[in-house]
């Protein structure tokens, strides 16, 4: 079985992003740039699937441009066998995204699909389930724990009620959340290694020249509200006192 | 004008407060009628919806073997049924997430995700960066698929209406996924979304043991109990507990938190919360500066003494 995984690249998730005085968009000039972190989690699962002899190969895709080569690199240095660069210098919303994503899949034919459940940057939230849709196979969102079956796998989900248990068939999409796994530390070996792992980039008017559907266009980003400043007490007495008074305790 | 069907929510045996927080982001838009869509085993639940001033039509979809949970069996229906509205929202629940993207795919746009402030028909509001930066969005799209933010909104609480309630069964079923079970922490304490006070811990509690205490005092004022990603990460409390950007976000009157430093990624889930109290040992951690109230103290001396006293 082959498995693809679409990673994003990021602002890291440590930086503390600044929006532009102009509010034209958030300052990226300079930043430190990463792997998704849910796309490296999913870059991990792949791996460690590979490892249990479950998958014979790990194909890692992202759809940005040259800069993101990077990231493909790091996710090479984990271990995942070669890469696909869907090379745009536009900025690609979430169903666009999946109609490039389901392209790559008829290319490629995996027997499963990981992703992050959103990048940080948009915090979309969308793109995997509409890949399962456009691909007309199942999906596991928010996944904490995989199991293979006979079937096809069980799916732990972290939802709102507690976790979830769903049996897909294969191929399906499975989305990652935080606890899937703690994904490696890439060592210097491997980063020497991952250089000479094949990377082939696709131009994505060649690779998908109909992109369709409604986009949302973006027109002002601000700073939230910041939260008034508070108030410190030195004693448990008087932040009782003080929530009484404002009614919170009675 | 326009238009409105909303995806309702249930836990199994209730509505859940989302659909109403939803209705009220609804309640914003200039709109000819609200209708709105549920997907259950039977249509009891549907009375509940039909309570609220407003709603015109409530659509019930009886569903075998949990596929009402399932997105691949729902979407398709939810689609063909969102031709005829002009907005179609959900809740930004893990229910609404998994859900509506699939149901914009179908209807072939992109989706507005956690909409916390209504601009007007076209053009709203939405955190993006884990809420460091705010995004106006428009689209003039005639079908607009949208999660709502449910901590931006209050639930509605309205009664008295009278909405027709119509029944069919799914037909969208899918094949190809099954509900296996859902694993719940059993609590009697209030639910975490939508309690008016929470209390929670983080990596500072120390222990599994150490969080009777936090449920202790919860216990004594009424509150439902949260955490910081770092306290379930350590496996002190189960994941359904997590408060913050992966976890829950949300917006109670008190929110009081011990031994929580407080990440970004934490402070996302509770910046709509009334008053925020937060006690750590730490007079440099970043949860002081978005408290309305600190105390700076060990948890182990302060939550003893609060049970106590309050």
């Amino acid at each position: 079985m082959k498995i693809l995984v679409a990673i994003k690249r990021v602002v890291d998730y440590n930086v503390r992003v600044q929006v532009k005085p102009d509010g034209s968009g958030v300052a990226t000039d300079g930043v430190k740039m990463s792997i998704n972190p849910f796309d490296e989690i999913a870059v991990e699962e792949a791996l460690r699937i590979k490892e249990q002899g479950k998958a014979d190969e790990v194909v890692v895709v992202t759809i940005g441009g040259d800069e993101s080569q990077q990231q493909l690199r790091t996710a090479m240095a984990m271990g995942a066998d070669r890469a696909i660069l869907v090379n745009t210098d536009q900025a690609v919303q979430p169903l666009q995204a999946a109609q490039v994503l389901l392209k790559v899949i008829e290319k490629e034919q995996p027997g499963l699909v990981i992703t992050g459940k959103q990048a940080i940057d948009d915090d979309n939230n969308q793109t995997p389930q509409m890949l399962a849709t456009l691909w007309n196979r199942p999906q596991a969102t928010f996944v904490s724990e995989i199991e293979f079956t006979d079937k096809g796998l069980q799916a732990t989900r972290e939802v709102d009620a507690g976790l979830e248990t769903i049996e897909v068939a294969l191929p399906a999409v499975i989305s990652t959340d935080l606890r899937l796994n703690q994904p490696r530390f890439v060592k210097l070996p491997d980063i020497m290694k991952a250089k000479k792992k094949p990377l082939e980039t696709l131009a994505i008017d060649e690779l998908a020249p109909q992109r369709s559907g409604h986009r949302i266009k973006a027109t002002q980003y601000e700073p939230p509200q910041p939260r008034q400043k508070g108030v410190m007490v030195e004693s448990v007495d008087e932040l009782v006192t003080m929530l009484k008074d404002k009614g919170l305790l009675s | 004008m326009s238009k409105v069907l909303i995806l309702a929510e249930h836990n199994g045996d209730s509505i859940n407060q989302s659909t109403a927080k939803v209705l009220t982001a609804a309640k914003q838009l200039k709109t000819d009628s609200i209708d709105m869509v549920l997907f259950a085993p039977n249509a009891e639940m549907a009375q509940e919806l039909a309570q609220f001033e407003g709603v015109g039509n409530v659509q019930v979809v009886t569903c075998d073997n949990h596929h009402d949970q399932l997105a691949a069996s729902i979407a398709p229906t939810i689609a063909e049924l969102g031709k005829n509205y002009s907005h179609i929202w959900g809740p930004s629940t893990t229910f609404g997430k998994d859900v509506m993207p699939r149901v914009a795919a179908l209807m072939e746009v992109n989706q507005i995700s956690d909409i916390m402030e209504v601009i007007d028909n076209n053009t709203y509001k939405r955190p993006i960066y884990a809420g460091n930066a705010i995004l106006t969005v428009t689209t003039d799209s005639n079908h607009q698929v949208a999660t709502v933010r449910t901590a931006s909104y209050e639930a509605d609480k309205t009664d008295g209406g009278s909405a027709e309630i119509k029944e069919c069964s799914l037909e969208t079923a899918a094949e190809h996924t099954s509900f296996v079970k859902l694993a719940t922490g059993d609590s009697d304490r209030p639910d975490l979304q939508t309690a008016a006070k929470v209390i929670s811990g983080g990596r500072g509690v120390g222990s599994k043991e150490n969080f009777d205490m936090v449920f202790e005092l919860a216990d004594k004022i009424g509150a439902a109990t949260g955490a910081s990603r770092a306290a379930v990460d350590a496996g002190y409390v189960p994941n359904d507990m997590q408060v913050g950007q992966t976890g829950k976000i949300i917006a109670p009157d008190l929110y009081m938190c011990f031994g929580i430093s407080g990440a970004i990624q934490h402070l996302t889930g509770i910046k709509d919360a009334g008053t925020i109290v937060a006690i750590n040992k730490d007079a440099d951690a970043p949860i002081f500066e978005v408290a309305d109230i600190g105390l700076v103290g060990d948890l182990f001396k302060v939550i003893p003494e609060m049970i106590e006293k309050v």
